[in-house]
């Protein structure tokens, strides 16, 4: 990226404002700790991709060679464990949601700054179990921890994961509980509701997921290690409990979870078209509400997860149905994404690269999860790699995608600074075309009938698994280009000004990085949201910050 | 907002109610209600739950907003077991030919 050479940046921010360790440790300043947050998920996204890196490097042949059975289910179930509660879960929401929200409706902070920093602490000690359980060993149950394995026969660090996941989940509530405070009472003067970016619906439907969904998982765990420990009968039928009563519970917060990863990318995605496209969202109302109603319909159709599990066919019925009207909401927020760009002054800055991937990763993602709905076709599928290829599509090809279109988009108000446009977009492509070579592969390979979870396969399967195992690692590579770039960009590269897209927004009405309070002064909004104005005007003044 | 301040009596009344009711719980579990059993259980711990939501967690004071967040949460819940247990009761429907 490019940009004029006179730019200077503010010569206090909340970056600078104070010094040293402890400035950080204790801040209260929403910005800051997303950015405490921003360390501790890449971290955690690095060590989730070592797992998958085993994974592939095991599957590159038909038999047991790089670990064995005992290993390699431990590599899956932290590689799920660690990408799924310490990455996927907070990513958005933690990162780009707490340096968000407060900017984008006008506020100084988050309506509890000391229990946003508390929610961080929570989240550093939940993943601390979880790493202690990986060095002593891991845990091989899977990242669904099904019982009575989980509670009964596995020899693995079921107790110590299952508290990290237990204590994550307090953070999770409380940044929850922090944005639906702060969305109801502190937004701007003027700033209604339905002036809001779409990002902040989006935020506010996946905080009612985390704190209506989180204690069910919490609760379920706690049952769990009452079991294992205590021996009290609750899902082992040897003790005279019922499992399928532990995938109940387990799926009532789990897959609801998969909208609290992938709620916040949609809201990103829903920024970067408009933005990007310079145009008021088509239908900004319904892809408001079709926000709430994936996080409402998102909690009645956990039992698609369960068709095999000897839960009655009826049950089946109505989860298959409610799983089918669930695509209605998202439906209709791809189709206005598509629509908005009708005749839009489109831009293909590498934020909006990561959109288009987005969309396109969703619908393949989306559909097939039509196809798992489905009753039928799912005794066929289940527990195979077209699951294993389903849900990456959704939650790496959306949320990862999601994640770091919007990274890019506000790394410049982030750090005030701009990275290199054209290593970005390289970066984009890379990981597009690694994605595609890793997941697409596995389509196939569980059309065909390989079982997900196996660390052997037939030899007619290889031919797929290398192509999956390559994809991989050229993805690999394409998540470390950023780092470096990124990186490089914080100390070198040019001072970004205060609003370098021409976006519309509060947020890029303050200056970059912003002050620790934000704003010099409170804005009142009289102006709808995504209101462009002139389009050339635009254009001119994108052309002009941009050089 | 302005904090409701509540009487130390009202405290004591919800405190001794819930200590009956437990005493009633514990009581009844010692007879045999049959098909009851559970529903009399459960209906004790609904007016336990419900007192300590209104009076120890202050609902009863709070505003409407308060109320509506409240009462999400209760629908939530019965999402989960109406959906729950729409697997149990309906297991038994379907006859397998011998």
């Amino acid at each position: 990226m490019e940009t004029v050479a006179e730019i200077t940046p503010p010569r206090t921010h909340y970056l600078n404002a104070t010094y040293g360790v402890k400035s950080w440790l204790l801040t209260t300043d929403h910005k800051r700790i997303a950015l405490l947050y921003l360390a501790s998920v890449t971290f955690f996204f690095f060590l989730g991709g070592l797992f998958a890196a085993g994974i592939r490097i095991e599957l590159l042949t038909p038999q047991g060679d790089f670990v064995q059975a005992e290993t390699y289910n431990r590599m899956f179930t932290m590689h799920g464990v660690v990408m799924i509660f310490l990455f996927l879960i907070p990513a958005i929401p933690a990162v780009l949601g707490n340096f968000l929200v407060p900017l984008m409706i006008g506020a100084r902070d988050l309506a509890f700054p000391r229990i946003n920093l508390l929610s961080w602490y929570i989240y550093t000690v939940g993943a601390l179990f979880a790493v202690l359980a990986i060095l002593f060993g891991g845990v091989d149950t899977g990242w669904t921890f099904y019982t009575p394995y989980s509670s009964t026969y596995s020899n693995g660090n079921v107790i110590l994961t299952g508290l990290g996941v237990f204590v994550v989940g307090f953070s999770s509530i409380l940044t929850g509980l922090n944005f639906i405070v702060t969305i109801h009472t502190m937004r701007a003067p003027g700033l209604t509701w339905f002036r809001l970016p779409l990002f902040i619906w989006a935020h506010y439907a996946t905080s009612l997921i985390m704190i209506l969904g989180t204690p069910v998982i919490a609760v379920t765990i706690l049952l769990l290690a009452l079991e294992r420990l205590a021996h009290v009968g609750i899902f082992d039928p040897a003790l005279g409990g019922d499992p399928v009563l532990f995938q109940h519970l387990f799926w009532f917060y789990s897959h609801p979870a998969v909208y609290i990863m992938v709620l916040p990318a949609m809201g990103v995605i829903s920024e970067l078209i408009a933005n990007m496209s310079r145009k008021r969202i088509f239908g900004y109302k319904f892809v408001a509400f079709a926000s709430l109603a994936i996080a409402a319909f998102g909690f009645l159709v956990w039992g698609h997860h369960m068709f095999v599990s000897t839960q009655s066919v009826y049950a089946g019925m109505v989860f298959s149905f409610l799983s089918y009207a669930v695509a209605i909401p998202s439906a209709v927020k791809v189709f206005n994404w598509t629509a908005t760009l009708y005749k839009g002054s489109i831009s293909y800055d590498t934020p909006m690269l990561y959109a288009f991937g987005f969309i396109g990763f969703f619908i393949i993602g989306g559909m097939t999860g039509l196809f798992l709905a489905a009753l039928g076709v799912d005794v066929h599928v289940h527990d195979t790699y077209f699951v294993v290829a389903h849900f990456h599509y959704i939650m790496v090809g959306g949320t990862i995608m999601g994640y770091l279109g919007g990274l890019h988009y506000w790394w410049p108000k982030i750090t005030g600074r701009l990275y290199s446009e054209a290593w970005a977009r390289f970066a984009a492509l890379v990981i597009f075309v690694g994605f595609n070579l890793t997941f697409f592969p596995q389509f196939l390979l569980g059309y065909m009938g390989m079982p997900r979870r196996y660390y052997a396969y037939p030899p007619e399967f290889q031919v797929l698994n290398v192509m999956s195992s390559a994809g991989a690692s050229i993805l690999g590579v394409g998540y470390l280009i950023p780092v470096i770039y990124l990186i490089w960009s914080m100390r070198y590269g040019p001072h970004a000004p205060a609003n370098p897209w021409g976006a519309a927004g509060l947020e890029w009405r303050t200056s970059s990085p912003p002050p620790t309070l934000n704003f010099e002064q409170v804005p009142v909004v009289t102006w709808e949201a995504y209101e462009f104005g002139d389009p050339s005007e635009n254009a001119e003044s994108r052309m002009e910050n941009r050089g | 907002m302005r904090e409701h301040i509540v009487s130390p009596k009202i405290y004591y009344t919800i405190f001794i109610a819930l200590t009956v009711l437990t005493v009633v719980t514990w009581s009844v579990a010692k007879l045999d209600l049959g098909k009851m059993n559970a529903v009399v259980a459960m209906t004790i711990a609904v007016i336990k739950a419900t007192l300590v939501v209104l009076y120890f967690m202050h609902v009863r004071y709070s505003s409407r907003l308060t109320w509506v967040f409240v009462g999400a949460g209760f629908f939530w819940l019965a999402i989960m077991v109406a959906l729950t247990l729409s697997d149990y009761m309906t297991r038994g429907w379907l006859t397998i030919a011998q």
